[in-house]
Order: C-alpha cells, then sequence, then structure tokens
C-alpha cells in the first residue's frame, strides 16, 4: 500500500505489560486525591466560609491561589471543602447503585419467574427516559439538597447494573459447577453467595469504576442547576453556578472549580480504564 | 416489513402507557394539589367547603386510577392542563418552545457526525500511531468535561474573549446556535469517537480487508465501499443511544445560553416548581426518545439485508 519497498526483517516490537504499573500508580493517585478530599478541613489555608468583603474578587495570587469569590472567602479553601461533598457524594452514589442493582440482578437472573419479568419491565421504563431529563424531574419533585439529588440519580442508574449482573448470572447458573453444587447440597442463596458473585464482580466492578466519573459530573450538573448542594456549602457544580453570571469580569470563580471537576473526573476515568484493561485485557481500548 | 412495524407499534403502546402513568404518578407524588397551588396565589383563607367545592368541579376526588384515565383522555387531545405560573396552556406552550430545542439538536448531531465519524475513522487506520493517539487522548479529555463547563469555557473564550459569538442567543441564527450546539457535539464526539473507532477496528480486523488487500484493491477502496458500509448500522445504533445523553444535555446547556427552547423550559419550571410544564417536559422528552429508537430499529431493515433476511418475516 505504501509503495514498493525493500523488504526488510523488523525487529519486532514488544510491547511490555505494564498494566500493573498503571494499575498500581492511579490507585495511588486515586488514593492522594481521596486523602486529601477527607482531611479538607485541615488542609484549607483559609476558613471556606470566612466571609471578608475588603478582599472580594481578588484575582488569583500566591497569596489566595485561585482568587476570591464575591464574599472575599478564599476560592482554593473552598474547592478543597467542595471536593468533599462532590467526591464523597458521587462514590456513595456509585456504590448505592451497584450494591441494589447487583442485588436486584442476581436475584432476577437465579430466580427468574415473574419477578424477574416485572424487575426487567420497570427497569426497561427507567430506560426509556432519557438519563438527566428523568433525574431532573426527581430531584425537582425532592426539592433539591445534595442527598435528593443523589437519590434522583440513584433511581435512574441502577438498572444498568442489575442488567449487567442478570446477564452474568444467567450464564453462571446453568454452568456445571453451580449444578453441581446444587447437588452436593448448597441452598440457593450459597450458592449466590459463594459461587455466583464471587464471579460476576469482575464486569460490575469495572462498570462501577467507568460510572464514577460520568455520575460525578452529572451530580454536579444537578448541583449546577440548583437542585443539588445548595449554598453557602461549597460543592463543585453550585460554586460554578453562582459565578457564572460573573464569568465576564472574574472568570477565575468559575473556572477553578471547573478544573477541579475537570481534573478529579480524568483521575477517575484513568482508573476506570484501568482496571478494566486490567480485569478485561481482550477488551483494551487500544488493542 | 409492514407486519413488523406494526407489531413494534403495538410493542409501544405499554411502554407509552408506563411513561404516561409514570410522568402522571410523579406529579401527584408531588403533593401538587392543584386546588391547594390555586388558592395559596390568591392570598386569602379559604374554607375546606370550598376547596372540596373545587376538588370535586376538577375531578380530583376520585380515585387515582380513574383521574389518570381522565387525564390520558385529555391529553390525547392536546390538553395538557395549565401551567401554575403563567396560566398558559401547557401543551401550545411546549409545542411553540419544541423547534428551538430540535434545531439544536440537528447541528449538534451534524456536527458530532461531521467531528467523530472521520476522526473515528482515522484512528482506527493509524492505530496506535501518533495520530490515534492523539486523537484518542482528545476523545478522553473531551469526555471528562461536564457540559456547562465546557460551555462556560466557550462562552469564555469564544464570546467574551475574542467577541466572535453573542454570550446570549437572543435569536435563532447561525451565530447564536454555534456555541450550544459545539458544546453539545464535543461532548458527545468524545464519547461517539471513541465507538465508531471501535467499531471499524473490529471491520477492518475481517478476512475480507485482508482479501481486498492481497487482491490489490486500494484500501481507500474498501474503506469507503465496504468498510464503512459494513460498519453503517452500528455507527447509526450508536449515534442513536448518545441521543438519550443529548436531551438531557440540552437542559444544561440551553439554560446557560439562554437558549429559547424546551430544556431551558424545564430548568425554569423547576426553578418555580411549575410542575405541569416539568411533567409535559419529562413525557415528551422520553416519548421522543422512544420514538427516536423505534425509527432506528426500524432503519437496520432497511440498511442492513442481513436482518431483513434472518428475521421474522417469511
Amino acid at each position: 500500500m505504501r509503495g514498493e519497498k525493500a523488504v526488510t526483517v523488523r525487529r519486532q516490537k514488544v510491547r511490555r505489560n505494564n498494566i500493573k504499573l498503571r494499575l498500581s500508580f492511579f490507585l495511588a493517585l486515586t488514593a492522594v486525591l481521596l486523602i486529601v478530599a477527607l482531611f479538607a478541613d485541615k488542609l484549607t489555608p483559609y476558613d471556606p466560609y470566612l466571609q471578608n468583603y475588603d478582599i472580594s474578587f481578588q484575582p488569583p495570587s500566591t497569596e489566595h491561589w485561585m482568587g476570591t469569590d464575591r464574599y472575599g472567602r478564599d476560592l482554593f479553601s473552598r474547592v478543597l471543602v467542595g471536593g468533599q461533598a462532590s467526591i464523597f457524594s458521587t462514590l456513595a452514589l456509585v456504590a448505592i447503585i451497584s450494591v441494589f442493582g447487583t442485588v436486584v440482578g442476581v436475584g432476577c437472573g437465579y430466580f427468574g419467574g415473574k419477578l424477574d419479568a416485572v424487575v426487567m419491565r420497570i427497569s426497561d421504563v427507567c430506560l426509556a427516559f432519557p438519563g438527566l431529563v428523568f433525574a431532573l424531574a426527581v430531584a425537582a419533585l425532592l426539592n433539591g439538597g445534595i442527598v435528593n439529588a443523589v437519590i434522583a440519580l440513584a433511581v435512574i442508574s441502577w438498572p444498568k447494573y442489575s442488567r449487567v449482573a442478570r446477564s452474568q448470572t444467567l450464564a453462571q447458573k446453568n454452568s456445571s459447577y453451580v449444578h453441581a453444587a446444587l447437588l452436593a447440597g448448597d441452598t440457593p442463596i450459597q450458592v449466590i453467595s459463594r459461587h455466583v458473585l464471587p464471579n460476576i464482580l469482575g464486569p460490575i466492578l469495572v462498570t462501577a469504576m467507568l460510572d464514577i466519573g460520568t455520575m460525578m459530573m452529572e451530580l454536579a450538573g444537578l448541583s449546577f442547576l440548583n437542585l443539588g448542594a445548595q449554598p453557602p456549602t461549597a460543592e463543585w457544580g453550585n460554586m460554578m453556578s453562582s459565578g457564572r453570571s460573573m464569568l465576564q469580569i472574574y472568570p477565575w470563580i468559575v473556572l477553578s472549580p471547573g478544573l477541579a471537576i475537570f481534573i478529579t473526573v480524568v483521575i477517575f476515568n484513568l482508573l476506570g480504564d484501568t482496571v478494566r484493561d486490567y480485569m478485561d485485557p481482550k477488551n483494551s481500548r487500544s488493542r | 416489513m409492514k407486519k413488523y412495524v406494526a407489531r413494534r407499534l403495538l410493542q409501544l403502546i405499554p411502554i407509552l402507557l408506563a411513561i404516561t402513568f409514570l410522568s402522571f404518578g410523579m406529579m401527584r407524588l408531588a403533593g401538587s394539589d392543584t386546588v391547594l397551588q390555586k388558592m395559596e396565589n390568591t392570598g386569602t383563607v379559604v374554607s375546606q367547603e370550598v376547596i372540596d367545592a373545587a376538588r370535586a368541579e376538577l375531578g380530583l376526588d376520585k380515585p387515582f386510577l380513574t383521574q389518570y384515565f381522565v387525564w390520558l383522555g385529555n391529553l390525547l387531545h392536546g390538553d395538557m392542563g395549565r401551567s401554575y405560573v403563567s396560566g398558559r396552556e401547557v401543551f401550545s406552550y411546549f409545542v411553540s418552545k419544541l423547534p428551538a430545542t430540535l434545531l439544536l439538536m440537528a447541528v449538534s448531531i451534524l456536527l458530532t457526525v461531521v467531528i467523530s465519524v472521520p476522526l473515528g475513522v482515522l484512528a482506527a487506520v493509524k492505530q496506535n500511531k501518533l495520530t490515534d493517539y492523539l486523537i484518542r487522548v482528545c476523545s478522553f479529555l473531551g469526555n471528562s468535561m461536564p457540559n456547562f463547563f465546557v460551555a462556560l469555557l466557550l462562552m469564555y473564550l469564544f464570546a467574551i474573549r475574542l467577541g466572535w459569538f453573542p454570550v446570549i442567543a437572543d435569536s435563532v441564527s447561525f451565530q447564536s446556535v454555534a456555541l450550544p450546539a459545539i458544546t453539545l457535539a464535543i461532548a458527545m464526539s468524545a464519547k461517539y469517537l471513541r465507538q465508531v473507532r471501535a467499531t471499524i477496528l473490529d471491520e477492518l480486523s475481517k478476512d475480507y480487508v485482508a482479501g481486498a488487500k492481497a487482491r490489490g484493491v486500494k484500501f481507500s477502496v474498501t474503506m469507503c465501499k465496504s468498510v464503512l458500509k459494513a460498519s453503517l448500522v452500528t455507527i447509526i445504533t450508536l449515534l442513536t443511544l448518545s441521543i438519550g445523553s443529548l436531551l438531557g444535555g440540552t437542559a444544561i446547556v440551553e439554560s446557560i445560553f439562554m437558549w429559547d427552547g424546551v430544556g431551558k423550559m424545564a430548568v425554569d419550571a423547576i426553578n418555580m416548581r411549575d410542575y405541569p410544564i416539568i411533567q409535559a417536559y419529562v413525557m415528551w422528552m422520553a416519548i421522543i426518545y422512544v420514538l427516536v429508537n423505534l425509527i432506528t430499529d426500524l432503519s437496520y431493515r432497511v440498511l442492513d439485508p442481513r436482518i431483513r433476511l434472518g428475521g421474522m418475516e417469511p
């Protein structure tokens, strides 16, 4: 294709499989992020809620790394503390939907029958609504607040997990080792907890890891529309929302929390991709 | 084909019923009794008898299911009640806002296809080369940015700093649709590009590609005449799947750019707790989404003869 070339024996480039190295690097990075978020209260250089009108709207400087907002609050401190709300509510959300979805999916897949039919139709309906649209409505019903935003997103997001868990369980259910376990006198609960669950956790973990970034962005989106954490609570989405009208003159008020979301989501997505490659090398993105 | 379409339309009925039921139920759950809402707005204390009479008049004293069917009947006549805030007819209000959103969606889908199909194909052809690597990094970064951040960044750069586009979309024109559409297209392309790349890579690894190469067929010919054609169905499916996130994304992006469509209408209604409008928004968005999926399913059969032959038709 690329014209005539002299035939030479090219030295094969051997790609070293450095997946373990990558995995530990991103795990460490995520750990740092989580530790910073966990101890954000103690790491802040200033009180994130202290108002001081003498220093309002200061651009980023050595004193205030990300500048100050309308009330003279230090943005860097607020971004640090805001991370707590954003990161931990996202993790809680993903934990809730993955556990709930898995339990439902495994139950449906293993026991089948009417329950399965009903639950799967319910998840069909949940999937018929375009994601954020339904979450918007639920959040509006529940009147804002970060807990309600988490509930709203949980209500629409669990079917994805129950689908994965169900199809995986169906595949395991008819395998011979499960039949053997049943013949040996295991109860269904024992079969599920000892044999089915350990074998299906991989795909669910991968789904959950890849979901963290998306969920964080959707949660921040709800906050941005004032349906999540309410001011004066520092949370990245609502910090951006309250700084939005001042974008023209004081862009750092919006850009600092925006960058924080961006970087955090990048880290979680990198970790998610790496976990996926680690668990399922065949599906690697670069192939 | 006709039979198949009829069957699919029949399957649509329970889904549509579920969507309307859920939208109706959510509205009731909100505890938003129309009568109380209206009475509260008048600002005077109203006796229980007056409230009961008004409820009976509106049919709100009937059982839940009866109310649902009455509501559904009205819905079929295009009557979705009136807005609590403006008192306008919800349905006609919604319809008046819809074209702007559809225009925005059409432009963003067009942009997405124009951006991600060529780049996805390029990345697949240059697999594991620098080009592929760069494209993948861009798609990864685009995937990690929430759309409201992209919107504000674009607004800051192109509207405020460079002044190329208006900050607020005060009219429906090329200039004002550009930024919201680019915002939506960036988020969609980032996801879609990866999928296009994976699809093309899948197709390229098939034997017929090697066969064509061995027979001396130009690579560009194989690409355009066979690979692209064969991947078309997957590419279209994936595009429709991303329309779901597009529908949700329009709400945020429209309200940032003041684009006067249904998304902005919904966000405004949510802030004022104007439930009839929220209800209309949720229901119609779900219906549009379901219909888009149906049309895709039907289009497969036109595009891919294998499905037509392997299907249930005699």
